[in-house]
């Protein structure tokens, strides 16, 4: 059943990410690709839309995916799901756990899952570069045996031209590009080099 | 019940109007409802900001139950938290009805090329600009490099491993080193 199914995985995503939308992109993404339900290039689309319309990242993206696989009860349940364990738990600190950021043993969970958040953001932005930017399948370098990369020039050089202008802003502006302005940008990048 | 009525007002509009997810809605919930709606001191906000930012969730969820309930328990929490969600749930719903058809035509093909490439620059800025902000140490430059590696390597090798585990593995070895380190104090004092 797929309303179960996207109720449980988002219910297990809201319980165990940590670091708001962007930490959440890491579990997100292993769950969309292990059950077929988007492919990597469609998953940067919904990021994309995630991003750039207003509300939590978070509960944008579990709406999207849950209205693509199961209709409106599909994203109902998916956002039910990323929502209720936050609720929950946020209830049980405000009305018994006051002091739970107090408890030692608390601060040791978190100072081991702080990096780990970091770190999967990184990687999850380099895993995501292989295929589109490098070009770089497991399947294509089983098949030909020799050079897996073939990267994608107007990629690469849309990637180049955001870093240098991510660069070039913080020096004039001294604080980052807001996202929905690269987006425009790179939009508009996409239609002068694909078209 | 007007109280109610406020607190819902107050977090659709939350809801409505902060692109960018949690972090962004942070700034606007602080003068929202520190300086307009005088709610909440300036301490119990930062020490919501804690809270928000340390437990599982969207940040965004997170902050508004713990809002709600502070302002009127169990109820303003319900009130605060469906409220934050609905804007999101509509218009995203709206948008997903059309993408597919939206997506066909060639120019808007053509963007989205650009835009994917955009979403990996902005988690990899996301990514460098959360690892400024981390505390410099052993612990964290061990789990950090581990967790990265491990993840490109299982990425490269196509191992399917999923990131819950990473989060689980690295709270357990937080809490691990934190004992080690309470006994090893124990014993030079004895």
């Amino acid at each position: 059943m797929i309303y179960i199914k996207l109720f449980l995985n988002f219910f297990m995503i809201g319980a165990l990410s940590f670091g708001g939308g962007y930490g959440m992109i890491s579990l997100v993404r292993d769950t969309v690709l292990s059950n077929g339900w988007l492919t990597e290039s469609e998953f940067l689309n919904f990021i994309a839309v995630s991003e750039s319309t207003p509300g939590s990242i978070a509960v944008n993206m579990a709406t999207f995916i849950g209205s693509s696989q199961g209709g409106i009860l599909g994203a109902f349940l998916a956002t039910l799901g990323v929502v209720l364990p936050s609720f929950f738990i946020i209830l049980l600190i405000a009305a018994v756990l006051k002091n739970l950021m107090q408890y030692a043993s608390v601060n040791a969970f978190l100072s081991g899952i702080r990096p780990c958040v970091v770190a999967m953001i990184l990687a999850t932005a380099v895993r995501m570069a292989l295929p589109s930017l490098a070009g770089y399948t497991k399947q294509a370098s089983d098949q030909t045996g020799t050079s897996a990369f073939h990267p994608d020039l107007r990629s690469v050089c849309v990637f180049m031209i955001l870093i240098a202008i991510h660069f070039l802003y913080k020096k004039f502006q001294k604080r980052n590009p807001s996202p929905i302005l690269m987006i425009l940008l790179s939009a508009g990048l996409g239609i002068l080099l694909w078209n | 019940m007007k109280k109610l009525l406020t607190i819902f007002l107050t977090f659709m509009k939350i809801g409505t109007f902060t692109f960018g997810g949690g972090y962004a809605m942070i700034a606007l919930l602080e003068n929202e409802v520190i300086e307009k709606k005088k709610w909440i001191e300036h301490d119990e906000f930062l020490n919501m900001v804690a809270v928000a930012e340390s437990t599982p969730g969207p940040i965004a969820i997170n902050s508004a139950t713990y809002i709600g309930y502070h302002l009127a328990g169990f109820s303003g929490a319900a009130m605060a938290t469906l409220a934050v969600c609905i804007p999101s749930f509509l218009i995203i719903y709206c948008i997903s009805l059309f993408f597919e058809r939206f997506l066909s035509f060639t120019y808007v093909a053509c963007a989205f090329k650009g835009i994917q490439v955009c979403v990996i620059y902005l988690i990899l800025s996301t990514g460098i600009n959360m690892l400024k902000a981390l505390e410099k140490n052993v612990l964290n430059t061990c789990i950090l490099c581990a967790v990265m590696a491990a993840m490109l390597i299982c990425s490269i090798t196509a191992v399917s491993f999923s990131s819950v585990f990473y989060i689980l593995f690295c709270g357990a070895t937080g809490v691990f080193i934190y004992f080690l380190q309470k006994i090893r104090k124990e014993n030079i004092h004895k």
